[in-house]
């Protein structure tokens, strides 16, 4: 998919998001809204393998989205691609649909449950040792918040890969910059995030996570790269509650949800007036 | 030096060696906990051995990666510590996960109740049962001896799910040699009774041998091993406790909250059996004293002596 196409993807994927979050309020809309694009680039620009008839094949690469809570953006994709029905869109949250605030394994496409936090490094090791055991190419994607490393877990995690050398493990974060509660500088200050994981043995690189082509390239060198290399860790820096500007001017953003005609009003000024 | 195979961890590594030799997709992943046997095993099968490090969460997560890819996976580690500090991973991704997905995760639990004795109560293990069985979908299996243990390996390949495996520290006689543990009862009876049943778990399981022989002529005591925690059968169970008019529970455990006592009394209760019950076990205080495993059962009133004591007086 070309660069304006997934322009225009990223654009749809971020008016549904409000859609959704327009239906089911409880959702956290900003920090979905941060990694729309880096989702974008893993489904439409070529990175990952996957069948949505079959999303279990074993010849898919394994995408965690260990923030679980801020991936509601994932569902238009789910949808889109055929993973789940485009009617399951229609009244998120509600009885008889399957898309939560919080995303399960029922709805096909997430390979995990990650509702907590700070799971997902540890079982993308476990999956990147078992792919390579059974000798796959299959690579293993693990999409987290710069919150979510102040997770003990997280660092178990990262020490452990380091030192193993999972050539086939790709952790993504999504760094918007915000806790809960405030900056992420002003409670637990991680920069820079990039050298801490290069301290425990992977390599790393710096993109700007709403430019789906720099997530591409990234990606897609960490697939080319040959064997025996480290774990890659792809720091993107984002905003948190992106394209939104009460929530992109908002410490508190992450507890913020958006009232109906506040997300009638960015539709309409996003489509120029058109399917609002 | 031989491998002395009246150790649960022993005999269960011995024959997970056996197994792993002939599937390959079986993975043992150790917290940084060893055992005499283990040598061997991480011998013969370096990239299906994988030391994480003391980092128990971390473990967990793995074994649910492997899980996820197909592979059954032991999870190694002392009992307080591979059982709780990463509860929330277990919760998460081992009893809420596997109602979705299938994976096959058994965590062996070394060091159940006080079986560290001297290493005081941050080593002592007396929540497990309970914090286990209120998990959906966890088996928790509580062996008396080495040859139940054992047993329990072939059942744990063969059967999907997370299961949490309680083991002793110490060498127990045995009692399962020429016996076969019944995984779909959950249950033996080791001994008949008319008087009182005493149903036990784990070590306490020889304590009730031992009282149950010494109040012959006093008393007549049935004694039941009771292994599986989370899925007695409890029809079954209520069958061989019908006769009795009194029933006690013994367990290496906190009691009142949830382990092999609340097991009992709810099988009491939905059978509508009318057996008056007595807990023993635990009371819920640390002990920070020295003085050995004995010790530390007399204080609580659970070793034989105070025991028998405490039955006469029915």
């Amino acid at each position: 998919m070309d660069t304006v196409t997934m322009k225009d993807k990223s654009r749809w994927v971020w008016r549904e998001t409000l859609k959704i979050h327009r239906f089911c309020p409880e959702s956290r809309i900003a920090s979905s809204l941060s990694c729309v694009e880096i989702l974008v680039a893993l489904y439409y620009g070529g990175v990952l393998r996957f069948d949505p008839k079959e999303p279990f094949h074993e010849e898919r690469d394994r995408l965690i989205i260990s923030k679980g809570h801020g991936s509601i953006s994932y569902y238009p994709i789910l949808a889109d691609l055929g993973f789940i029905d485009m009617r399951e869109l229609d009244a998120p949250g509600t009885l008889g649909n399957k898309l939560k605030a919080i995303p399960d394994t029922l709805i096909e496409g997430y390979e995990t449950i990650n509702g907590s936090l700070g799971h997902g490094i540890g079982v993308g090791i476990g999956m990147a040792l078992g792919l390579k055991a059974k000798g796959s190419q299959r690579k293993v994607f693990v999409l987290v918040g710069d919150g979510e490393l102040n997770e003990g877990s997280m660092w178990e995690a990262i020490m452990l890969a380091g030192h193993h050398k999972l050539d086939n493990l790709c952790v993504i974060v999504d760094k918007n910059n915000l806790c809960m509660l405030d900056y992420c500088r002003n409670i637990v200050d991680l920069e820079p995030i990039e050298a801490k994981f290069q301290a425990f043995g992977w390599d790393g690189v710096t993109v700007d996570g709403h430019d789906e082509v720099a997530v591409v390239e990234a990606l897609n060198a960490f697939k080319a790269r040959k064997s025996g290399d480290k774990s890659l860790v792809v720091v993107a820096h984002t905003v948190k509650g992106r394209g939104v500007a009460s929530l992109e001017a908002d410490s508190l953003c992450h507890i913020k949800s958006l009232k109906p005609d506040a997300v009638d009003a960015l539709l309409k000024d996003a489509a120029g007036g058109e399917d609002a | 030096m031989a491998i002395p195979t009246n150790i649960m961890r022993e005999a269960m590594i011995l024959r997970l060696r056996e197994r792993m030799a002939d599937d390959r997709r079986i993975y043992f992943v150790s917290a940084d906990f060893g055992a005499q046997s283990l040598d061997g095993l991480r011998e013969d099968f370096p990239d299906r051995f994988i030391n994480v490090g003391i980092a128990e969460q971390n473990c967990i997560n793995i074994c649910t990666g492997l899980a996820l890819e197909g592979f059954s996976v032991f999870a190694y580690g002392i009992a307080p510590f591979i059982s709780m500090r990463p509860y929330e991973q277990i919760r998460i991704n081992l009893s809420l996960l596997s109602q979705t997905r299938p994976l096959n995760v058994n965590i062996l639990s070394v060091g159940a109740g006080v079986s560290y004795d001297v290493s005081g109560p941050t080593h002592h293990c007396l929540e497990d049962i309970s914090v286990m069985r209120t998990l959906p979908h966890m088996r928790v299996f509580s062996p008396c001896d080495a040859s139940s243990a054992r047993q329990f390996v072939d059942y744990a390949l063969d059967t999907m799910g997370p299961k949490y495996i309680r083991l002793d520290g110490k060498a127990l006689p045995d009692i399962y040699a020429d016996r076969q543990a019944d995984f779909r009862q959950g249950f033996s009876v080791l001994r008949q009774g008319t008087d009182v049943c005493l149903v036990a778990t784990g070590v306490m399981t020889h304590t009730a041998l031992t009282v149950a022989k010494a109040l012959e002529g006093k008393m007549s005591c049935g004694v039941i091993d009771a292994f599986l925690l989370d899925a007695v059968d409890e029809a079954a169970l209520a069958g061989c406790l019908g006769p009795y008019a009194r029933v006690a529970t013994l367990e290496e455990a906190f009691i009142g909250c949830g382990g092999l006592d609340s097991l009992v009394s709810c099988v009491l209760e939905r059978q509508n059996l009318s057996a008056r019950h007595t807990r023993f076990g635990f009371q819920r205080g640390f002990n920070f004293d020295n003085g050995g495993r004995l010790h530390l059962h007399k204080c609580v009133g659970i070793d034989p002596e105070s025991l028998v004591s405490t039955l006469s007086q029915y």
